[in-house]
């Protein structure tokens, strides 16, 4: 079979819904500049947005309550500020308050490397509230499962996507050893950092789990995340977005509370995500991890 | 430009059935009974604390509910009157604003979050942010083709995203009937204080057609007639909340009554048997759905 990219994966799921569902697919900027890095299919079924965040998000929520399942793009995921109120607010916790449903797929970019208000990572953010299902997929299998869990759910689900992977046509598997010393847990794109770091902490003598994780809520503790840690007693959750009330601090505890083992978090500083090299906060990458790693094995 | 009879169309009562314009009696009535059992209920029992309460502008959603059934309705905090006047069942609003599972959401939702689904009406919940029914109503139109009306205040018509979504309803030609309940007030700061501008004069700055018009019911019939004929459209009714914002209380007597004066055109058309017999009748029939809780 002929390898297919995340981007090509997205752009396929998406044409299938819009084409053969009646589904909606609802942003701004879409039809233009790439078509939101090609992965928005040039079909019916799209509605070009005026520049208005809040506005648009609502109409995508009217939308979801009319039983569309709209795919609503946001380009930056720092948008998601202004875009949040509708989904928040009201679609999130229509279930609850009149048991209706607003299913709305939210398509949220992340990047690295373009200033304050284009490169943040906001799942966090959404882990917060009721009423979201929240992945962060960085494969097309990935995409393909969380499109699935979407149709069969009527919640809005937040999807943390990252530019970077789109070209990524690998799935990741995690890789778990009978003896190691510690169990890597990774969210969103600094998954892709975790074999690089492994490899620099073999030459160290240090054997590390490799877990992958993908669904943020609801977080679900399986053999699959317990049983590593079982093995290494010592845990470390890996995460792209800001690490105070972040989702790897988070899953840490989550972890923790389960197995009873230490597992510590990485995510970003708290500092603005500047525009220039060094002040851009930029997700953990092998070295940082690898750092952080020796810093812990140490400590303990 | 805010008087009662702003641009009301004198005498047009008669052009309208005694049939529809003792219902329309009725229905104002209800509302006002309704609220009327519910007030003293509060009294009686501190609670529910939070209602929000229409006695005095009921006259729009009882108008509207003549020639708006079919629609959908995406309505905010203040909405009893929608629900009630649009063939809401009584007793599930009881119950919902008690916080009873018998409630339309169960009890979950309250008085600034009512929806209704049931009776051949769609009345979708709102959760309490002023305004945002009303993209939410513009996308359901565009999602569902179908005719919508979005409630709103004087206050929520400021809010950007109320302004964008009539903006994006002119763009995509949606059945959409945008309705400004306009008391003058948000919570107790009045327009002026708030802005120079007026909703109608926006609208037709987004080349919608509108109407500003005081609550005359039978005017607000006769100007809905023609602009639901090409939507999307808007109509800014003024109108006088008797009540605080929130809860029971009043500050001294509204600016007019507008209950009284659709008393008093039906009486001068010769109805005062019907209309006493028929508010008599309502009184009766709220007394007794709130005897459960007195
Ligand atoms: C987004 C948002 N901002 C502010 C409020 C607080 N608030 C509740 S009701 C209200 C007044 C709204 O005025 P209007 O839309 O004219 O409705 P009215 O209460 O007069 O019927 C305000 C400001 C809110 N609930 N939601
Ligand atoms: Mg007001």
């Amino acid at each position: 079979m002929e390898e297919r990219t995340l981007a090509e994966t997205i752009k396929e799921v998406s044409r299938k819904h819009l084409e053969e569902n009646g589904g909606l697919l609802i942003g701004q900027c879409i039809t233009a500049l790439g078509w939101v890095n090609g992965t928005v299919p040039n079909v019916q079924g799209i509605v070009e947005l005026p520049m208005t965040d809040v506005a648009g998000a609502g109409i995508a929520v009217g939308a979801a309550m009319m039983g569309r399942r709209p795919i609503f793009v946001v380009r930056f995921q720092d948008f998601m500020m202004l875009n949040s109120s509708p989904f928040v607010n009201y679609a999130a916790k229509v279930k609850e308050l009149h048991g209706k449903t607003a299913p709305v797929f939210i398509r949220a970019l992340a990047s690295e490397g373009m200033g304050p208000v284009h490169s943040g990572v906001l799942h966090s953010v959404f882990m917060h509230f009721p009423g979201f299902i929240i992945c962060s997929p960085m494969t097309p299998g990935e995409y393909e499962e969380a499109w699935e869990v979407f149709m069969e759910n009527d919640r809005p689900m937040f999807v943390s996507e990252h530019r970077s992977s789109f070209q990524n046509t690998e799935e990741l598997e995690d890789k778990v050893h009978k003896k190691a010393d510690i169990t890597l847990y990774g969210i969103s794109y600094p998954r892709f950092a975790l074999e690089e770091t492994a490899k620099m902490l073999a030459e160290d003598g240090i054997v590390c789990n490799i877990v992958h994780i993908m669904w943020l809520k609801p977080f679900e503790i399986t053999d699959r995340l317990l049983e590593p840690l079982k093995r290494t007693n010592l845990g470390l959750v890996i995460d792209n977005s800001f690490e105070i009330c972040g989702a790897a601090r988070s899953i840490a505890y989550e972890l923790s509370d389960a197995s009873g083992y230490p597992v510590k978090a990485l995510g970003l500083l708290d500092k603005t995500k500047c525009l220039c090299k060094p002040y851009r906060n930029e997700a953990p990458d092998s070295k940082l991890i690898f750092e952080t790693v020796k810093k812990i094995i140490r400590d303990c | 430009m805010r008087t009662p009879d702003l641009n009301v169309k004198s005498g047009i009562a008669k052009q309208f059935s005694t049939e529809l314009s003792l219902k329309l009696y009725e229905r104002i009535c209800l509302v006002r009974w309704f609220e009327k059992g519910l007030i003293e209920v509060i009294k009686k029992k501190g609670e529910p604390k939070f209602v929000y309460l229409s006695t005095g502008q009921e006259a729009v959603a009882a108008a509207l509910s003549f020639e708006l059934r079919s629609y959908m309705i995406f309505a905010q905090h203040r909405a009893h009157d929608i629900y009630l006047t649009f063939g809401g069942n009584p007793v599930m609003l009881r119950d919902e604003l008690m916080g009873l599972p018998a409630g339309t959401s169960q009890g979950k939702g309250g008085s600034n979050c009512l929806q209704y689904h049931m009776n051949g009406l769609t009345m979708f919940g709102h959760h309490g942010l002023i305004g945002e029914n009303v993209p939410l109503g513009v996308g359901a139109a565009l999602a569902s083709g179908r005719k919508t009306v979005c409630f709103f205040g004087d206050g929520s018509a400021e809010e950007d995203y109320v302004l964008a979504a009539m903006g994006f309803a002119v763009t995509h030609k949606l059945p959409v009937y945008f309705v400004c309940v306009d008391n003058d007030l948000s919570i107790l700061t009045t327009t002026d204080v708030r802005r120079s501008w007026e909703i109608t004069k926006i609208a037709k700055g987004f080349g919608m057609p509108c109407m500003d018009v005081a609550d005359d019911p039978w005017s607000i019939m006769h100007y809905t007639k023609e602009l639901t004929e090409n939507l999307p459209a808007l109509i800014n009714c003024r109108v006088c909340r008797n009540n605080w914002h929130v809860g029971i209380g009043t500050d001294g007597p509204p600016e007019w009554e507008r209950h009284a004066m659709v008393k008093q055109e039906l009486i001068k058309l010769g109805h005062k048997q019907a209309i006493d017999e028929i508010e008599d009748r309502v009184q009766r029939s709220m007394e007794n759905l709130w005897k459960k809780e007195l």
